[in-house]
């Protein structure tokens, strides 16, 4: 059981390579940080993961419990268990996040069954409670005119409610305070289980302080070229990137 | 997901859905008419239609000068599109019915017109919400019936053809007054052929809680529909009053050509709501307009979907001192389809505010014409108007434009124009997809979003009807 990236080699759409040989297995139960210096491919990986059209995958293979995922639409990849937590979540107008959280839930459902909506609501509240987010929140437009904050907080409240079995966190702690961030963490910590994988994509040794990672990974040229435990990160924020300059030759 | 193709499969389901929406309008009868006016328009036309509905002279001289008018005017091709240029007046039948009269109850109408409009629901809503109905089938009414405690308070519904006969002197003095003749090519066309369509008065201060509903029905090929609706609302009174259309899906093109007039008196409020689901092979040519008296109020609630070509911009003209005038329009044009709306607000007094707020969306290669128009001449004092107009384009071969047209002389007014252009972005339609919401699921919550505070002004029982239709073009739109 795990999510596994195999020689992941991935292009924009004018053939610019981002992605060149990926290498990475994340084990359901574990919690992975990527790492890296901006333009390392870090959020490019999440977004093939996921399925995203700007990139064209030209090797390798992702697969989500054995399942092949690139042969995947977007929508049946995220029913598979794939959850991206956006680093810059999209603005939905005129749909509430109420809404749209039950349509994600609906699409989930065979045909013909609904959702029952006393207990939806009642499990929505219980999140957005552990998440501190007032229950107007509910009836506001996805996303439109939140704080970068609340859209961190949105992101994971989704991730809550649809307990995907991999998540992957794309600079979730980017543009949140020290309060926000233990918030974001707490319910990224509630839903750690055994049979749930995450992935944490980030800049800074900050975030892994409150989600303690199983393993760390350095992510440079579309690549990872180092891998260990927690310790890595503290390394790296003691002395940087600078190592990397002499592990891929320019 | 290529935004710009059409789809050439469908997942079944979506094909299901897909195809019992067509076939909700589109089923047709066999004809049994018993009055046929025949193809194409003359002098002869006009008298047949004249005589077999038993026209008052004022009414046939009212006919004929009409066809004059029509036949005078060129087609407005110099402004719209040339499509209207494919319209065959000569194929067009003016006149069909049965000759039977309305009927008070559903029992008595004919089986075959009394399974027509329980398949479209209007016996149902009838119970469930409705003050009255009238159902019209080709030329004339088939069904037509107010509750009756609100006619012994005073209110008349009844059709035309009965309002100009049997009310005359509440009648004439109104007809062809908001909508003169010669308003344009299409109202004179309507004026010498019309048939059908509701006359309505409210009594003094009567306010109505239920609306009340027509219901317009294209049942025979090469037909022309053209009703002509008049509504009074006496001093103090409210009346809000529902319109639903469709017609089959036929080989060759129909034409919906009709003309309504409203007249709110002075502190008379009326709204009237207008959910249109023509086939894609229907030219719709409507002239729409209201005149608000002293502090009385016209709102239009104008909800445009299907038709091959619709041109309609309802009109509110602003007579009374604090007058209010009021256009909230969604159109959805898909492909193949031309929605050419708009609204005009003609300030004619001090004080006098006018509201248009208008959304268009256009799918796959469908195009999307606003044209708007606010008069405010120099004399007058106090006068405001707002006009929004919103434009989303979901696949990149759809097509929006925006004709504003503002006069606004002196300077004691205040006027405020906004238009904007979105598109379903494919960073949004990611962000929805990477939830597990299918692409189609999708661009339904989006277009849904982006008319969601329309919405809300249509009656719940209009919403429900609107957003499912929505919901089933957008799954039609996408791969």
């Amino acid at each position: 059981m795990s999510l596994l990236i195999e020689n992941l080699h991935a292009t924009l759409e004018d053939g610019t390579p981002i992605l060149n040989g990926v290498n990475l297995e994340i084990p359901a139960g574990e919690v992975h940080a990527i790492m890296g210096p901006n333009g390392s491919g870090k959020s490019t990986l999440s977004k093939v993961i996921a399925g995203h059209e700007g990139y064209l995958v030209t090797a390798g293979s992702v697969t989500l419990d054995g399942v092949d995922l690139l042969e995947m639409d977007i929508d049946q990849r995220s029913r598979a268990g794939v959850f991206l937590a956006f680093q810059y979540p999209a603005e939905v107008p005129g749909v509430s996040n109420a809404n749209f959280i039950r349509a994600a839930l609906q699409a989930r459902l065979p045909k013909g069954q609904d959702i029952d909506a006393v207990g939806y609501y009642k499990n929505l509240y219980a999140k957005m409670d552990l998440l501190e987010m007032d229950r107007k929140f509910t009836a506001r437009s996805v996303n439109e005119g939140f704080s970068g904050g609340e859209k961190k907080r949105n992101e994971i409240l989704q991730l809550m409610m649809l307990e995907p079995k991999y998540s992957i966190l794309d600079e979730t702690d980017s543009g949140l305070d020290i309060d926000a961030l233990k918030i974001v963490a707490k319910g990224v910590n509630a839903m750690r289980s055994p049979d749930r994988g995450f992935l944490m994509i980030t800049h800074y040794q900050r975030l892994l302080d409150y989600i303690a990672p199983d393993y760390v990974h350095v992510m440079s040229a579309g690549q990872i070229v180092r891998s260990g435990g927690p310790e890595l990160a503290l390394e790296l924020e003691e002395h940087g990137y600078d190592f990397l300059k002499e592990l891929t030759p320019a | 997901m290529s935004l710009d193709l059409l789809p050439e499969t469908l997942d079944t389901e979506t094909a299901e859905a897909v195809n019992i929406d067509r076939s909700i309008g589109d089923f047709t009868f066999p004809e049994r008419n018993k009055f046929d006016a025949g193809r194409g328009l003359s002098e002869k036309t006009v008298d047949y239609i004249c005589d077999v509905k038993n026209d008052p002279q004022w009414v046939r001289e009212f006919r004929h000068r009409a066809l004059k008018v029509f036949r005078d005017k060129p087609m407005p091709t110099n402004w719209a599109t040339e499509d209207l240029n494919n319209i065959d007046f000569d194929q067009i039948r003016y006149y069909l019915s049965d000759g039977e009269k309305p009927k008070r109850s559903w029992e008595d109408v004919p089986a075959d017109v009394l399974e027509t409009f329980e398949r479209l629901g209007i016996p149902q809503q009838e119970r469930a919400f409705l003050a009255g109905v009238e159902a019209q089938f080709d030329s004339e009414a088939a069904y037509s019936n107010v509750k009756e405690e609100l006619s012994k308070q005073g209110v008349i519904f009844v059709n035309s053809a009965e309002g100009l006969k049997e009310h005359e002197e509440i009648f004439r003095p109104w007809f062809g007054k908001v909508i003169p003749t010669g308003d344009n090519k299409f109202s004179a066309l309507n004026s010498a052929v019309f048939s059908g369509g509701s006359f309505i008065y409210i009594p003094k201060g009567l306010k109505l809680k239920q609306p009340l509903q027509a219901y317009f029905r294209i049942n025979s090929e090469s037909f022309g529909q053209f009703e002509r609706t008049l509504i009074i609302a006496d001093e103090g009174s409210e009346i809000m009053y529902m319109e639903g259309c469709t017609a089959p899906k036929f080989e060759t093109a129909t034409l919906h050509s009709a003309v309504v007039e409203l007249v709110a008196l002075k502190g008379a409020k009326i709204q009237y709501v207008t959910v249109q689901n023509w086939s894609s092979n229907v030219f719709n040519l409507v002239t729409k307009r209201g005149i608000a008296m002293e502090d009385a109020e016209v709102r239009w609630i104008d909800c445009n979907i299907g038709s091959r070509l619709t041109m309609k911009y309802p009109g509110v003209v602003m007579k009374g001192r604090r007058a209010r005038g009021e256009v909230i329009s969604i159109a959805l044009a898909n492909t193949g389809q031309h929605q050419d709306t708009g609204a005009k607000m003609i300030h004619a007094a001090d004080e006098t505010t006018s509201n248009v707020v208008s959304k268009s969306i256009s799918v796959g290669t469908g195009r999307s014409t606003y044209r708007g128009q606010v008069h405010i001449p120099k004399h007058l004092k106090g006068c405001k108007n707002n006009t929004e107009c919103d434009a989303l384009l979901i696949n990149t071969k759809s097509r929006t434009d925006t004709y504003p047209a503002i006069t606004v002389k002196g300077n004691q007014h205040a006027t405020q124009h906004e238009a904007s252009v979105s598109q379903v972005s494919q960073e949004m339609l990611f962000y929805m997809m990477q939830r597990g919401i299918s692409e189609g699921a999708a661009m339904s919550l989006a277009v849904n979003g982006f008319i969601n505070d329309l919405v809300r002004e249509f009656p719940m029982e209009y919403s429900v009807e609107l957003k499912r239709l929505i919901d089933l073009e957008m799954e039609g739109s996408v791969g």
